[in-house]
């Protein structure tokens, strides 16, 4: 039985309404500033009934607890997994605490529920916000008592003097608490880790109920009375616009309201709304239909071009020449002139969709210089800044409503969407839903890089490598953000690339250059995919060539434990300090050991069946996989069993942080054996899951181990870094079955039969 | 014209005024009559988020146009059971199935009514009934050993 209560969205829209009038009458209301120097600051005096020491907490007479959830569902439980952390810390019973979804507020922080980073980055601020809370109500207790404070303590939702056997609920302490001031971050006292109830414990999340009876809310969920429906018929290429349009078919689809232009943007895209042609409807079906019935002629524009097969002769070709170079150690060119001996290999990973199960939608309603939206977002201040740029008002007259996401993987903290949903409904002056067919999801995304990869090795007689080269070549997220971007910037070399760990004298990485001609955004481990793909797999065939066990020869390559210095390159960490989350080769190490020994690694197999393995360090986690196949001699694949194993520091909830490591294999098996996303003369190709395929539950292994180190290392990444290492680990498995070696993606157009 | 058509939706008799005939059931459901539950994932019954029970059998309602089961049975998971209690979800809340949730309605009605025809599944019939169910978190082998702990609680 799930004790925490979940707000209802109107209760919530309400709640947070008085806090903000709280704030504007000057109620008592902390602002917690993130970040290293994080403060606890009281903005102003008592005027209300509710103890409310912080944005994210407060506390009504009844006892009953209030906890912001300030970052977007979609999947992960992170809208449980942070108010539980506040309280722990304030010793609140779940069955008096509910849990609030917050609406887009940059006073709350970042909300860009995005990179891997709600625990990493929320996880202290969130114990401040519970034990700066939980001290007033002591200091609140202690008065009244005549006692001091350290004699008093929280309690299962109630301050205890234990010397006297006095207690008092914390409704009772409520109004008493509010008057007084806020302690300073570093006067706040935190449980010990025995002390903790919630964190590092498995809870049910919040939504567990409502989403396996249907009563969840999901942004296209959301109709509020006289919602206008809207499909809108984008540019097949990315840029083109409307020649001519023949709409009379569309209106007169019973039920169409209207059919007109929306102008399309200019570039850099970033979260623009796409434009096209928009058909208003009664209901969403209608909607369908009027814009099935558009005859449209488009002017496609200078993106035509853009066509895959081309492409990656141009991205491969790329990868065949000198690049520049990011990260250098020793001389790699003249080690790689100078050997005996060497292995080449290249590699190919094509675009990939987000395809999460709700496609986007979004509702909008413009009332003069104020919009109000209601959609599943990641980031709803960037919604909110999209809106406003789009409508021409000010970002903080937009207020956001976060639904729960039906997924997100990176998709949703791109809201375009959004964007559509405010223009139109500032001119029809009604709320508009904006609803995305799966087919609008798969054509009009901000699609994963596609890359092209080289990597050189010089070896010795041994068969390890004295020299190693890699080269990496994809279209650049930035190019959403900056015409004519060309090259992968420091955050996506970041991702896998400059960080490669190996123990190697002489090391050079290099990145070419790559246009754009269609969106691209990061998608669930971006980067990392292609190149831990790339360096996994050629190290395992390294491995392969010296007759060494794959797993052996990575840690002999790791090397000793110790931090990564990267030899000067510009390495962002993503974007922490590296003296509180280090690359740490012991780490890495440990948890390949770990993963290797749970899964039975180096057994007996017979051929046609195979184990591979793989670890990579993204996220600031750090990740091992063994996967194992079976492949039949007509080439049918299975993977009965995957073992992942996770370092990721402190966990916060156990549970969840498995089933995102489960959820990682799945889609890491998706992009390994499906996911391809092409372009034909600048449209792209795919449209619904009959051609862009996900694993489904046939093809799914039937056994995932989950393995996670037990660490008391500050919080890292979840999320995103089970996904890199699955791939190359599938793909080496395959090569040890059979023989043969996988240098590209997906597996579904290539024969893996064997004799 | 106006079309005159009824449907049994969750015990309850539901008139269906001014809805065209070829509206998809889902849209119907979704639109017209407020049953949210039953989600839209691609409007093609590739994905199967859309899962309903027609007459007690597990059906796609994204392609079927409503005219076509007038006055039929229609179970959606608001209706599966009065209490959400039903085995099934039961057995999704105690193995945490759900990550984002948004496919699991369609996965749950799926689920039953393999649990009606076949109430102690194998792998390979859960395999068999449950691949049309696209689930894009992951949760396969949640949703596997759900559907075993179901199984043995209905046969209780």
């Amino acid at each position: 039985m799930n004790a925490l209560e979940n707000v209802s969205h109107d209760a919530a829209l309400s709640r947070r309404g008085f806090l903000k009038g709280l704030v504007a009458a000057g109620g008592l209301v902390l602002s917690v500033r993130l970040g290293a120097q994080s403060v606890l600051a009281n903005v102003g005096a008592v005027g209300a009934d509710d103890f409310s020491p912080n944005l994210f907490l407060s506390i009504d007479k009844k006892g009953i607890v209030t906890i912001l959830a300030h970052r977007s569902e979609m999947g992960t439980g992170i809208r449980t997994a942070l108010p539980l952390v506040v309280a722990d810390e304030l010793d609140a019973e779940l069955d008096q605490v509910r849990i609030e979804q917050a609406i887009g507020d940059k006073r709350l922080g970042d909300q860009n529920t995005d990179g891997s980073k709600s625990i990493r980055d929320f996880y202290q601020p969130m114990r401040e916000a519970g034990a700066a809370a939980r001290a007033m109500l002591e200091q609140a207790a202690a008065k009244q008592w005549g006692v001091p404070v350290s004699e008093c303590k929280a309690r299962e939702h109630a301050i205890v003097h234990e010397k006297s056997g006095k207690r008092a609920g914390f409704g009772d302490l409520v109004e008493a608490a509010a008057k007084l001031s806020v302690p300073k971050v570093g006067d706040l006292t935190f449980k010990s880790p025995a002390q903790w109830r919630y964190v590092g414990k498995d809870h049910k999340i919040v939504d567990a109920r409502d989403l396996t009876t249907g009563a969840a809310k999901f942004g296209l969920d959301v109709t509020p009375e006289g919602t206008v429906f809207a499909m809108i018929a984008r540019s097949p290429v990315i840029g083109g616009k409307v020649k001519s349009v023949d709409s009379s078919a569309a209106k007169a689809v019973k039920g169409v309201l209207d059919v007109f232009e929306l102008p399309g943007p200019k570039p850099p895209y970033v979260f623009q709304a796409l434009g096209g042609v928009v058909v208003t409807a009664k209901n969403t079906w209608a909607a369908k239909k009027g814009r099935d019935a558009l005859k449209i002629e488009w002017d496609a524009g200078a993106n035509a071009s853009y066509d895959s097969k081309e492409y990656r002769k141009a991205l491969e070709a790329a990868a065949r020449k000198q690049g520049e170079v990011v990260r250098s150690r020793g001389d790699g060119k003249q080690a790689l002139a100078d050997a005996a001996d060497t292995h080449v290999a290249e590699y190919y990973l094509p675009h990939l969709a987000h395809a999460s199960m709700e496609p986007p939608a979004a509702v909008a309603h413009v009332k003069g210089d104020k919009c109000e939206v209601w959609a599943p977002v990641q980031n709803p201040q960037a919604a909110q800044e999209t809106v406003g740029a789009a409508l021409g008002i000010d970002p903080q007259n937009v207020r956001c409503n976060v639904t729960l996401l039906g997924g997100g993987f990176g998709r949703k903290s791109k809201p375009d969407y959004c964007a559509e949903a405010a223009l139109l409904s500032k001119r029809l002056g009604k709320p508009v839903k904006v609803v995305w067919t799966r087919e609008d999801d798969i054509r009009f995304d901000y699609y994963h890089s596609v890359a092209a990869l080289r990597m050189e090795a010089a070896l010795d007689k041994d068969g390890k490598p004295t020299a190693w080269l890699q080269r990496t070549v994809f279209p650049t997220i930035f190019s959403t953000f900056m015409p004519g971007a060309t090259k992968g910037g420091a955050m996506e070399l970041g991702l896998g690339f400059t960080d490669v760990p190996y123990d190697i004298p002489n090391l050079r990485c290099e990145v070419g250059e790559a246009e754009s001609h269609v969106r691209i955004g990061w998608l669930r481990s971006v980067s990392n995919i292609y190149h831990a793909f790339a360096v996994s797999t050629f190290t395992d065939e390294l491995a392969t060539k010296a007759g060494r066990d794959p797993l052996e020869y990575t840690l002999e390559l790791i090397g000793k434990p110790r931090e990564l210095d990267f030899d000067g390159a510009e390495y962002p960490n993503y974007g922490q300090p590296k003296d509180r989350f280090p690359a740490d080769t012991g780490r890495l190490k440990a948890v390949a050991e770990l993963c290797a020994q749970k899964a039975g690694w180096g057994k007996k197999l017979p051929k046609g069946r195979g184990q591979g393995f793989a670890v990579h360090r993204s996220f600031l986690s750090y990740v091992a996989v063994v996967a194992e196949v079976e492949v039949g001699k007509d080439g049918k694949l299975s993977i009965p069993r995957v073992d992942i194993a996770l370092d990721c520091g402190l966990v916060v909830s156990p549970d969840r942080v498995r089933a995102q490591m489960e959820g990682s294999v799945i889609f890491g098996q998706s992009l390994t054996l499906h996911g391809e996303i092409t372009a034909t003369n600048g449209a792209i190709d795919q449209s619904n899951f009959h051609d862009y395929q996900m694993t489904r539950m046939h093809e799914a292994p039937r056994e995932i181990h989950v393995h996670l180190v037990d660490s008391s290392a500050p919080p890292a990444g979840v999320g995103e870094p089970g996904v890199p290492p699955v791939a190359p680990a599938i793909c080496s498995a395959i090569a040890k079955a059979t023989g043969k070696r996988i240098r590209e993606l997906p597996l579904m157009k290539q024969d893996l039969s064997w004799s | 014209m106006r079309y005159h058509m009824q449907l049994q939706v969750n015990g309850k008799t539901v008139d269906l005024e001014g809805v065209e005939p070829d509206t998809p059931l889902l849209w119907v459901l979704r639109d017209h009559l407020g049953y949210t539950g039953t989600r839209f994932g691609c409007g093609m019954t590739l994905c199967g988020a859309c899962t309903v029970h027609l007459n007690g059998v597990a059906t796609r309602s994204c392609m079927l146009p409503v005219q076509a089961v007038v006055g039929q049975k229609i179970t959606t998971i608001e209706g599966l059971s009065p209490d959400g209690e039903h085995p099934v979800q039961k057995a999704w809340r105690e193995h945490d199935v759900a990550q984002c949730g948004y496919c699991q309605s369609g996965q749950m009605m799926s689920a039953a009514a393999l649990l009606e025809s076949t109430p102690n599944p194998t792998d390979e019939e859960i395999d068999n009934a449950m691949s049309g169910n696209i689930c894009r978190c992951g949760t396969y082998q949640r949703i596997r050993a759900a559907i075993h702990t179901a199984a043995k609680e209905a046969g209780k």
